[in-house]
């Protein structure tokens, strides 16, 4: 096992060391100017950061073991690649046991009731968020996971939600539950116009025109100050009433919690129910073979576009929710970054698995908020762990697992055109 | 009743000035098992594309007639998923199986354009959804069994040996209800005795579903043994056409064979 | 006029920025089809490595002209090398893998890049020593045209040329051509492919350093994020050229470049981002071959 470690990918354990060692100093020369050296352009002066250098150094050569290791494990799994682990093993036993699945989902289901009872209202501020998240996840995981459409404006449709409400509540004083579905349709709305001229093409154009269209939408924010407030944003949104009453900060947080469940629940809901359905089937396997797939009567852009609108409602609903939790917007929450959080919960989580994009998000979200002085580093590690879980574990945390459908055997082959 | 299901008059395609098919006519009759051979690289494949919509042809009529009634209708330019609608099946080549999907869900997207539920049904799924779903699967289920694949049914379309992924291919396009079923070299990798199966299936599919069958393949014996006519493509141009055994006595097909060691 | 001619070399010289980072987008894409999300962030490194040796270059107390030769150098040679490695660490253990794979690793080097430079330098906007010299014959042009434009537009030129008699002459530039038309055969006749690519990612790379660092002194700041935007841009001129091709590249940043430019120019500046993403839209909607491209059908 120690010897398969050091030597993986190598003849022996000395040709492993230099190898390391070359490794060790490539990347030394590689982060030599940016690590290193700090330049004031204005004083003319220079800091030399030298022992930086040392940590690349040391933490190249180290990781280069892991890196061969790594590899080779997966070139090993190639031949039973759909080994699970044993994290996933345990899920499938409690999920294909009645007693234990029921018995799983009612502890789940106390502790997400209990919550807001037990920690105090920071706790569930932050639940809040995070919950956020996961419905975000989910509706992504719609598009790039079942479709495998790689849309990285995911965001727009967010943002559409959150200053639809934003808006129309400063304006109308139009209420929260009235502006829900609303923000759901404007996203279908705003998916199918954005989809309908791009899906047609090669799938790798989507996510450069999504990418653009993020960035359009936050420039209109900003800019288009008569109606958006430009960069100041919108502040004094109203929380959500409950039959008419406002609430106090409390209450309302903890209402905000239980509508978020409650939203959780119905997205899991329908995701579950369109990913095994002839619908979620015809995703699946227009992101396996398009060439295939249309050849046995799948429309294509009417299937992409389903998900990517789909998707996107999602994001408009989750948007309206998000203004009424912050009660103040502002373009500054919607930038690319959020896209990138949204898409990294989902590739981490694993594509194409509801409990995946769970994990994936209570991860992502929940341990930045409690490593507080790691957060300036949560981007740099959520994109490193990106490749690597594209390069070595492309399906995730957790992966997603097929149906497996009853069939009647009745014996009566053929009577096709029936 | 004696009309052509497939009629296709002077079909060309074009590749950047490569000529690879070049004033094809072919027809096909109903409940007919039509070969198409030649030597590699003949446009053979490039046929199939032109008429399932994957290519555009860069000129001449492809004309369907389902029912046989004498009413064709023109199909070119038409796209791939309009064409399976309209009841032309096919396989590919290079195996094209949903790799991650198990075999019978392979089966099921073919029944796809032949079924209605929405997001609707599927989020509701209400009486007439979980009605078509479960038929779905049966009709799957049933066709994984007539091409011999019961044993497979919850198996990945990726883990499948080689042979049974060629019929998995076949039954999905059943699944669509072709009234024509094209088949891009299906014995192709298989052993003599599976050869043997795959022919004897293929027959009984037509005889079966009433359906005809148009097929490529190079194995001669499988072919002469099999087919009811046989047209030969050389260089993009249909040379030759006719029974077994005119076209095994038609000198300029030996000649366009001759130096293939195929067979 | 004046305004127009003023525009007009503006947009010139936006377009040459363009062409250069475009060119590593089209030739990564031309030979293993993907969208190199991390190429705007190695012009933005490029820009940053031409930053810190000037910068290191100035306190000893070089001389204008050498600092901006040796800057450039190197510059060059870090992106290059932060191209090379990109490809070996991200892209090249995902051959053959799915579609969505390297894409995605793509924006997940993006993300990594733009935060390491942001992490190891600064989030701020760091000012840019103006290393390009004024010319005493540029003054007559008054305002159309500055010396540091005149600069980038020409070296943009003899680049271009440059990267076009290599790829046409040169055993190395034909072998990347093969490759971009059929990777099995170019194999198959004893080409080595991994070489080629790593090639096209060094050759791309150093290509946008060259742009980082000069757009970089002619507008005299930088930030860790200029890369995205940029890339965004050049990847539309790439599609709007036809991806794939070199000399669309060329043509279609030209004319991104141009349209940008009077667009700002007469219709308004609040708007800059979104004039390049409706060209874009539009090319795909009507031309999604581009205006050099061929249309591709693939094999089946
Ligand atoms: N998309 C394409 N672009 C360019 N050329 C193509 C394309 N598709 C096919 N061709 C060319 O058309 C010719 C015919 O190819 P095709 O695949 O139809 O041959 P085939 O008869 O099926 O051969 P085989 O028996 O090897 O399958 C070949 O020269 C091939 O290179
Ligand atoms: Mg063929």
């Amino acid at each position: 096992m120690v010897q398969f470690f050091l030597t993986a990918g190598c003849d022996s354990v000395g040709h492993a060391v230099r190898k390391s060692l070359l490794a060790a100093a490539w990347f030394v020369f590689l982060t030599f100017p940016l690590m290193v050296i700090k330049v004031n352009t204005i004083e003319n002066t220079v800091v030399w950061r030298w022992e930086n250098m040392g940590y690349v150094a040391v933490s190249i050569f180290l990781g280069s073991f892991v890196w061969r290791w790594l590899l080779a494990r997966k070139e090993l799994k190639e031949d039973n690649a759909n080994e699970e682990t044993s994290a996933e093993k345990l899920l499938t036993k409690v999920q294909s046991h009645p007693v234990l699945k029921y018995s799983a989902l009612a502890v789940v289901a106390l502790l997400a009731g209990l919550y807001p009872q037990v920690f105090d209202l920071y706790q569930t501020n932050i639940m809040i968020s995070c919950l956020v998240y996961i419905v975000l996840g989910l509706g992504l995981n719609i598009v790039v996971g079942l479709a495998g459409l790689l849309d990285l404006g995911y965001v727009a449709f967010y943002a559409v939600g959150a200053y639809a409400y934003a808006l129309c509540n400063m304006h109308w004083d139009i209420g929260f539950w009235y502006m829900l579905p609303v923000g759901g349709v404007l996203g279908t709305i705003l998916g199918v116009m954005l989809g309908f001229p791009v899906l047609r093409l090669r799938g790798d154009y989507l996510a450069i025109v999504t990418l653009g269209f993020g960035e359009i939408i936050r420039l209109i924010l900003e800019n288009w100050g008569d109606v958006t407030m430009g960069p100041s944003g919108i502040s004094n949104i109203d929380r959500p009433a409950l039959f008419g009453v406002k609430l106090g900060i409390t209450d309302s947080t903890i209402y905000m919690y239980y509508i978020m469940i409650g939203l959780l629940v119905f997205t899991i809901f329908c995701v579950n129910r369109l990913q095994n359905s002839r619908i979620g089937r015809a995703w699946l396997a227009l992101r396996e073979d398009e060439i295939a797939c249309q050849a046995m009567g799948i429309d294509k852009v009417k299937t992409k576009l389903l998900a990517f609108a789909l998707g996107a409602s999602w994001a408009g609903m989750a948007g309206v929710v998000f203004a009424a939790k912050t009660t103040f917007i502002n373009p500054a929450s919607f930038t690319f970054w959020e896209s990138a959080i949204i898409l990294s919960i989902v590739v981490i989580g694993g594509m194409g698995s509801i409990r995946g994009v769970i994990a994936g998000a209570i991860i992502l979200i929940l341990v930045p908020e409690y490593l507080r002085d790691f957060a300036e580093f949560r981007m740099l590690l959520f994109g490193a762990i990106m490749v690597l879980v594209m390069v070595f574990r492309p399906q995730g945390l957790i992966s997603a697992k097929r149906k497996i459908y009853k069939y009647n055997d009745t014996n009566t082959a053929g009577a096709a055109n029936e | 009743m004696n009309n052509p299901v497939l009629n296709v008059k002077a079909v060309e395609k074009d590749f950047g000035g490569i000529r690879a098919l070049d004033d094809v006519d072919l027809v096909v009759h109903n409940k007919e098992i039509v070969a198409l051979i030649g030597p590699n690289g003949a446009g053979k494949t490039t046929f199939f594309n032109c008429i399932t919509g994957i290519y555009t042809p860069t000129g001449g009529d492809v004309l369907i007639d389902p029912t046989a009634e004498g009413n064709p209708r023109r199909i070119n330019g038409k796209k791939p998923n309009v064409v399976t609608e309209l009841g032309m099946a096919r396989t590919f080549q290079n195996i094209r199986l949903f790799p991650s999907m198990t075999a019978l869900e392979n089966v099921m997207i073919g029944t796809h354009c032949r079924t209605k539920s929405a997001v609707w049904g599927a989020i509701s799924r209400n009486k007439a959804t979980r009605r078509e779903e479960q038929a779905v699967i049966d009709r799957s289920y049933e066709l994984l069994k007539l091409v011999g694949l019961e044993k497979y049914v919850n198996d990945l379309a990726t883990n499948m040996p080689y042979g049974k992924q060629r019929r998995l291919e076949i039954a999905r396009a059943l699944a669509t209800d072709p009234f024509l079923l094209l088949l891009d070299e299906p014995a192709a990798g298989m052993n003599p005795q599976e050869t043997l199966d795959l022919e004897r299936l293929i027959v009984d599919i037509r005889d079966q579903f009433s359906i005809s069958i148009m097929l490529i393949e190079h194995d001669m014996k499988m072919v002469m043994s099999m087919s009811d006519r046989i047209y030969v493509l050389d260089y993009g141009r249909m040379i030759a056409d006719g029974t077994p055994r005119e076209i095994a006595e038609n000198p300029a097909v030996i000649k366009a064979y001759l130096g293939e060691s195929d067979d | 006029m004046e305004y127009f001619l003023e525009l007009f070399f503006g947009g010139l010289t936006r377009g040459s920025i363009y062409a250069l980072i475009a060119l590593g987008y089209t030739m990564v894409y031309g030979i293993i089809e993907l969208i190199n999300f991390a190429h705007g962030e190695i012009y933005m490194i490029g820009a940053f490595t031409g930053l810190i040796v000037a910068g290191v270059l100035t306190a000893l107390g070089f001389p204008e002209a050498s600092t901006l030769v040796i800057a450039l150098m190197c510059a060059v040679i870090w992106a290059a090398a932060y191209g090379y490695t990109v490809e070996k660490v991200a892209y090249k253990p995902l051959r053959g893998a799915q579609r969505l794979s390297p894409l995605i690793s793509a924006i997940g080097m993006s993300i990594f890049l733009q935060n390491y430079v942001m992490l190891s330098q600064t989030s701020d906007f760091l000012p840019f020593p103006e290393l390009i010299p004024q010319f005493g014959f540029m003054e007559r042009f008054g305002s159309t045209m500055s010396s540091s434009e005149m600069v980038i537009v020409v070296s943009t030129i003899l680049v271009c040329i440059g990267l076009t008699l290599f790829i046409k002459f040169t055993k190395l530039g034909k072998a990347m051509r093969a490759t971009a038309q059929n990777r099995k055969m170019a194999m198959l006749v004893g080409i080595n492919v991994d070489m080629v690519i790593s090639a096209t990612f060094v050759i791309g790379s150093s290509l946008a350093a060259v742009g980082g660092v000069l757009i970089a002194s002619h507008i005299g700041q930088i930030n860790y994020f200029i890369g995205f935007i940029a890339g965004i841009k050049a990847f539309t001129a790439a599609v709007l050229g036809g991806i794939g091709s070199i000399p669309g590249a060329m043509l279609g940043a030209l004319v991104l470049g141009l349209t940008e430019a009077f667009a700002t120019g007469y219709v308004s500046s609040d708007y800059e981002d979104v004039f390049a993403f409706c060209l874009l839209v539009l090319i795909l909607i009507f031309r999604p071959a581009g205006i050099m491209g061929k249309e591709k059908t693939q094999k089946v």
